[in-house]
């Protein structure tokens, strides 16, 4: 279990040396989207219109934030349950995608998404969302303003502590429950 | 009769909402830390570790404990002979849901089923009333997440299923739910009445505090045998392997048709949050 600082975009050789249950200390540019935003951009894909960010390297962070008050740049902001986005996920990873950024399990075809496309799955701690919006320096709604809280948002981290569950190579975190 | 003005069962409200999403329960905190002398690895004791130092930032920074402050549910004791002066009481927690989430920074998580479009003001609550005799009212505030929410599930068991087949239904769901409902969880289990009711018992379930068990202890004694059976999954916090699988089963438990045995898991995340306000 080694311990790594990444910057975004994430380069290929970055993603490819993870390991499940290594810790990632994430720094840079994310973007924040969840289900109805997702939806948006898989729709935008089949009219061949553009994406709201540029892809190759990013990470996703499945997120939608509870409001900032004042003096504050983003509201708690913890992760929200992945496997929603498994339907559009492969899809990403092939045009591109670092990293996606959750909780909670993927589905097999979001697992050889990754292997295929070198990606990988981070995993934040889910209902930490005050402690989680620390790292996150500034926030600015990019696109689908009209979403709220589920508009997509460019973050700025700084050491976003996270934990590659699925790598690359097929390596998985989460535990298989004990069924006796 | 007692007279109760809208206005002062406004404030009790609000008040309870921003308290609930902010400043994690007593009961919680010390299953926390109870839990965390328990796990062995690094990595459970660390997931406990984050979660400490999350109440304590959200207590002192006034943001809440999580992102996720929920659809607002209500369970309602109304008196018989209490009378809410100057508003009804459907208005006033739909009013004092809408404040708490607006002023206190929480976000809005109702939407549409099939639009999905935000209603923008996390209204409708879910709102259960029950009238009760004498004049005393007693409301109960759960803000309940969409991830643990989305774990739960509802079944009809045939009687010669028995006791088996429940602990079967409630073990097999939260070693399906796994690592998704931000474990370690508190499980909700309501067993009997109707299609309706068992779910609604579920919920209810989660009212209770985490050390308190059933009164009954033919119940007590299955909520332990529940919470063992899950913590045996091994399935530990956020899903990464320990001993903590769950915090407690509440079961809630009523008689059901001569036909049927109802059963419904309602899955509460680790943020536990809700409040009381009895008038």
């Amino acid at each position: 279990m080694a311990t790594y600082h990444l910057k975004t975009p994430l380069a290929k050789e970055d993603l490819a040396q993870l390991q499940s249950g290594d810790i990632v200390l994430l720094s840079g540019i994310i973007y924040s989207a969840r289900d109805a935003a997702h939806k948006r951009m898989v729709d935008a894909l089949d009219k061949d219109e553009s994406l709201p960010f540029d892809i190759k390297g990013a990470a996703i962070y499945y997120m939608g934030p509870a409001p900032a008050p004042t003096g504050y740049a983003i509201g708690s902001a913890g992760p929200t349950t992945s496997y929603r986005m498994d339907a559009y996920a492969p899809r990403l990873y092939g045009l591109g995608l670092g990293a996606t950024i959750g909780k909670g399990r993927r589905n097999p075809e979001v697992r050889d998404a990754m292997q295929t496309h070198v990606g990988v799955y981070l995993g934040a701690t889910g209902g930490a969302g005050a402690l989680i919006s620390r790292c996150i320096k500034s926030a600015e709604v990019i696109a689908y303003e009209d979403l709220g809280a589920e508009a997509v948002r460019r973050l700025t981290v700084e050491d976003f502590p996270l934990l590659v569950i699925n790598d690359a190579h097929g390596g998985e975190l989460y535990v298989t429950p004990t069924l006796s | 009769m007692k007279n109760i003005s809208a206005q002062t069962l406004h404030s009790h409200v609000v008040a309870m909402i921003l308290k609930a999403n902010k400043i994690i329960r007593d009961d919680v905190l010390e299953a926390f830390k109870n839990a965390q002398a328990k796990e062995s690895t690094p990595v459970a004791k660390e997931i406990f570790r984050q979660l400490l130092e999350n109440a304590e930032y959200a207590a002192t920074s006034g943001l809440p404990l999580c992102q996720d402050t929920g659809l607002a549910v209500f369970f309602v004791e109304y008196g018989e002979d209490v009378r809410i002066e100057g508003g009804s009481l459907h208005d006033v927690l739909t009013k004092a849901t809408i404040e708490a989430y607006d002023k206190g920074f929480l976000r809005k998580s109702a939407c549409n089923p099939f639009t999905r479009k935000n209603t923008g003001d996390n209204t409708p609550a879910m709102i259960h009333t029950d009238l009760v005799p004498g004049e005393t009212l007693r409301i109960r505030y759960m803000a309940k997440g969409g991830g643990s929410e989305n774990m739960s599930r509802a079944t009809m068991l045939t009687p010669s299923q028995g006791w088996k087949g429940i602990r079967d239904f409630v073990v097999q769901r939260m070693a399906e739910a796994g690592p998704n409902p931000c474990p370690p969880t508190i499980v909700g289990v309501g067993v009997g009445g109707t299609f309706d009711m068992a779910p609604i018992l579920a919920k209810q379930a989660l009212f209770r505090p985490i050390p308190v068990s059933h009164p009954d202890p033919e119940i007590a004694a299955r909520e332990q045998e529940l919470t063992e059976a899950i913590n045996a999954l091994g399935v530990g916090p956020m899903g990464l392997g320990g001993n903590t699988t769950c915090l407690a089963v509440k079961m809630e438990v009523m008689p059901c048709h001569i036909a049927s045995l109802p059963v419904a898991v309602n899955v509460q995340c680790h943020s536990s949050r809700h409040g009381e306000v009895i008038l």
